[in-house]
């Protein structure tokens, strides 16, 4: 499903992925760990496409297609998806209007019918229920006030509502504690199935005691430097990155 | 409903400037230049008594004395007061009894425009007396205004049919002496609305008008009275489109807002007249004097203006709180974008006592746009407790704009509470990623932030319109990222 192979990217000009190889195949749940630093965030980046994160050498190929060709807006509505470490606020916006909007968004790019506010309404309320999203949040301005905790749990909810194809989370565990990580994790899991795959990019062990994974790599300085299974996070915790990083080089 | 759906169409048409047609009906002019003669021409075509012109020849001989103001942040070229048409009418339009006896094309502009004057306008519960450059050619709903005892017209009838009322009213909120472009609308204004709202009645429906510059180098210059007498109310929108052109068109109106004890008026303004193209050339010259007399005790009157069009604004919709605990409202929304100049703002005088007043401005610009907000809150010493809370916000998309805001605030009462904040920021990259990582285009991401930006202003709105306005909004700024 994801081929990325020989990837060479820049941020201000300057190189920060050198010439990292990565497949991820439909149904599978990959985890991306590495020191900060490594280029983990770039990797989402570029992946969505994000202004700033230019591709400078090295393919990208989803689904057979040339993913570094789409405009972001294009890649989400083929099913890239990429829950955001750091969600932004939109004042003004309620969140309910947002959903409606980028729900029909991809929709209209897909060339599907639109689904009016009551119908998206209902979509999310469900998922809402159990992410532990009170319906009195979508009425408020997107993520602005919200905590942590709610800010991630919306991440989820979004990922639900546009049931992607290829789902990053790029340090989805960060800034909660143990409850909401363990209610993160069930949505996640809950979305887990064999057209979809996952990536998820986390710092930390700890959130792949709840959602495991098929396959974890190991990111430094650019590269995959080491491979392997759920092992590898184990011991990753024990030894720490230094170490693993440098068997490798 | 009907009505919505129509000029959902016309936005949905595809090109950048939606109103940038020209309608081809022969028209009569007054010679070009501007002299007594031509005061004199604009008063006989329309028939009006003596008193009237007198009026007129006063206020054109005061104007040939007075200098134009040169304080706001806008540039443009000299005005060549004389190389422009001051009247211009359909020829053999006046007196039409129904819609069937009316131009054809007309209509259909009309209907690009997306008003039809139709009874469909009936089940949107809006009546339109639509001015097609000075000639007020169509009024409709006028009988069940008429049961209510509501007088909806062309100002020209107004000064025919209700001299009284005129004369009594015209000329006191907005003196023929006050300002440059005021004076100047004075002498030579052609058509505009008068309304009247008798003691204690509710108007039953939104007002509407829509002004429309059609002929070519010819300035406009409506006149708008509305007097809501004691105890009554009316809410009232305009819309102004204008035919793109390469030459700049001079538009030049006054509105003066009369409210007498405990009455309340509301007054709405949408204004996309063309705002000239991508290089600055063309567009609008949009010079306004709009104020509001909140002459009674409990009184209250409401701006709310969306200016999205014109290449130079310059206007400043007013209050002169003079009836004890009397209320003013400023709600605005300011679009600049490529070479726009926008430099507006308000007035709040607080005369009387328990006075309050509350302006909300919001400014956009993008491109090469400058946009300023120029306010005034002024307490007068009998102005015990007057209170006054504003706020300015600034959003700036790219880097080759600027944004403004150049509050006055004099207070001469101690008991008077002023407060006013002021914020500048710009559309960050990452609230456009995010939205486009799911899925938003550009476009409608920027009209998504834009949009909840200026949300408090837009909920001031007639429902009915709001909806318009918020695409306007978006279409106002197409192309301005990236």
């Amino acid at each position: 499903m994801l081929e990325i192979k020989n990837l060479h990217a820049t941020v201000d000009g300057k190189e920060i992925l050198k010439g990292l190889t990565l497949r991820v195949g439909a149904g599978e749940v990959h985890a991306i760990m590495g020191p900060n630093g490594s280029g983990k965030s770039t990797l989402s980046y570029v992946l969505a496409g994000r202004a700033g994160y230019d591709v400078t050498g090295g393919s990208i190929t989803y689904k057979g297609e040339d993913l570094t060709a789409l405009s972001p807006d294009q890649r989400a509505a083929k099913g890239v998806f990429l829950a955001m470490q750091y969600p932004v606020e939109i004042p003004g916006v309620t969140t309910l209007t947002f959903l409606k909007t980028a729900l029909n968004a991809q929709r209209r790019a897909r060339g599907e019918k639109e689904i009016d506010a009551v119908g998206v309404l209902r979509m999310v309320r469900e998922t809402a229920k159990t992410l532990n999203v009170p319906e009195e949040m979508l009425k408020r301005a997107l993520n602005v006030g919200f905590s942590g905790g709610e800010k991630k749990r919306l991440e989820i909810l979004q990922m639900a509502l546009f049931q992607p194809v290829l789902a990053i989370l790029d340090e989805t565990d960060s800034g909660l504690d143990i409850d909401a990580l363990k209610l993160v994790a069930e949505g996640v899991n809950a979305l887990r199935s064999p057209e979809r795959a996952m990536v998820v990019i986390t710092h930390y062990q700890r959130l792949l005691t709840y959602i495991v994974p098929d396959r974890v790599h190991v990111l430094a300085k650019g590269r995959i430097v080491a491979e392997g299974g759920k092992e590898l996070a184990l011991k990753l915790e024990a030894q720490g990155y230094e170490q693993i990083v440098k068997d490798a080089a | 409903m009907a009505a919505i759906e129509t000029r959902e169409k016309v936005a949905a048409l595809g090109e950048k400037y939606k109103y940038g047609f020209v309608t081809d009906i022969e028209m009569e002019r007054a010679p070009k230049g501007l002299s007594a003669d031509t005061v004199r021409f604009i008063s006989a075509r329309k028939g009006e008594a003596d008193w009237m012109l007198e009026w007129r020849l006063g206020a054109f001989r005061r104007w040939t004395e007075m200098r134009e103001p040169d304080w706001a942040r806008v540039h443009y070229p000299k005005i060549d007061y004389q190389n422009a048409y001051y009247y211009a009418a359909p020829k053999n339009t006046p007196k039409k009894q129904s819609l069937d006896e009316v131009d054809p094309r007309l209509l259909e502009t009309y209907n690009k425009l997306g008003i039809p004057l139709s009874e469909q306008k009936l089940l949107a519960g809006v009546a339109v007396d639509a001015v097609f450059d000075s000639v007020s050619v169509a009024t409709t709903f006028k009988e069940k205004l008429n049961e209510a005892g509501v007088i909806f017209c062309p100002i020209s009838e107004a000064i025919r049919d209700y001299p009284e009322l005129v004369k009594r009213y015209l000329g006191t909120v907005v003196p023929v002496t006050d300002n440059f472009f005021a004076t100047l609308n004075s002498a030579v204004f052609s058509d505009g609305t008068f309304v009247y709202v008798p003691k204690g009645v509710r108007c039953p429906m939104e007002l509407s008008t829509y002004f429309r510059i059609n002929a070519s180098e010819t300035g406009q210059f409506e006149r708008t009275l509305i007097i809501a007498d004691e105890g009554s109310y009316v809410s009232y929108l305009e819309g102004c489109t204008a035919p793109k052109r390469d030459e700049n068109q001079l538009h030049a109106a006054v509105v003066e807002l009369v409210a007498l004890e405990g009455a309340e008026i509301k007054y709405s303004t949408v204004q996309n007249w063309y705002p000239g193209d991508e290089n600055g050339v063309g567009g609008i010259y949009n010079f306004v004097t709009k104020r509001g007399d909140c002459r009674g005790a409990r009184s209250k009157i409401s701006w709310t203006q969306v200016e999205t069009g014109s290449a130079i604004t310059w206007k400043y919709p007013s209050c002169i709180l003079r009836g004890d605990d009397s209320v003013g409202e400023f709600y605005s929304i300011a679009i600049a974008n490529h070479f726009q100049q926008a430099d507006t703002g308000t007035k709040m005088i607080h005369l009387g006592r328990n006075t309050k007043s509350r302006i909300i401005s919001k400014g956009i610009s993008a491109g090469k746009a400058q946009n300023t907000y120029r306010g005034l809150v002024s307490v007068h010493p009998r102005a015990e407790k007057a209170r006054n809370y504003t706020q300015c916000d600034s959003l700036l998309i790219g880097s080759e704009c600027g944004a403004h805001t150049v509050p006055y605030i004099e207070s001469r009462n101690k008991s008077a509470r002023i407060e006013h904040e002021a914020t500048t920021s710009k559309i960050a990259e990452d609230q456009l990623f995010y939205c486009l990582q799911r899925g938003i285009p550009q476009d409608e991401a920027v009209s998504l932030i834009v949009n909840g930006f200026c949300k408090e202003v837009l909920q001031q709105l007639p429902m009915e319109f709001a909806v318009e306005a918020q695409k306007l909004v978006g279409i106002s700024l197409e192309g301005s990222v990236g």
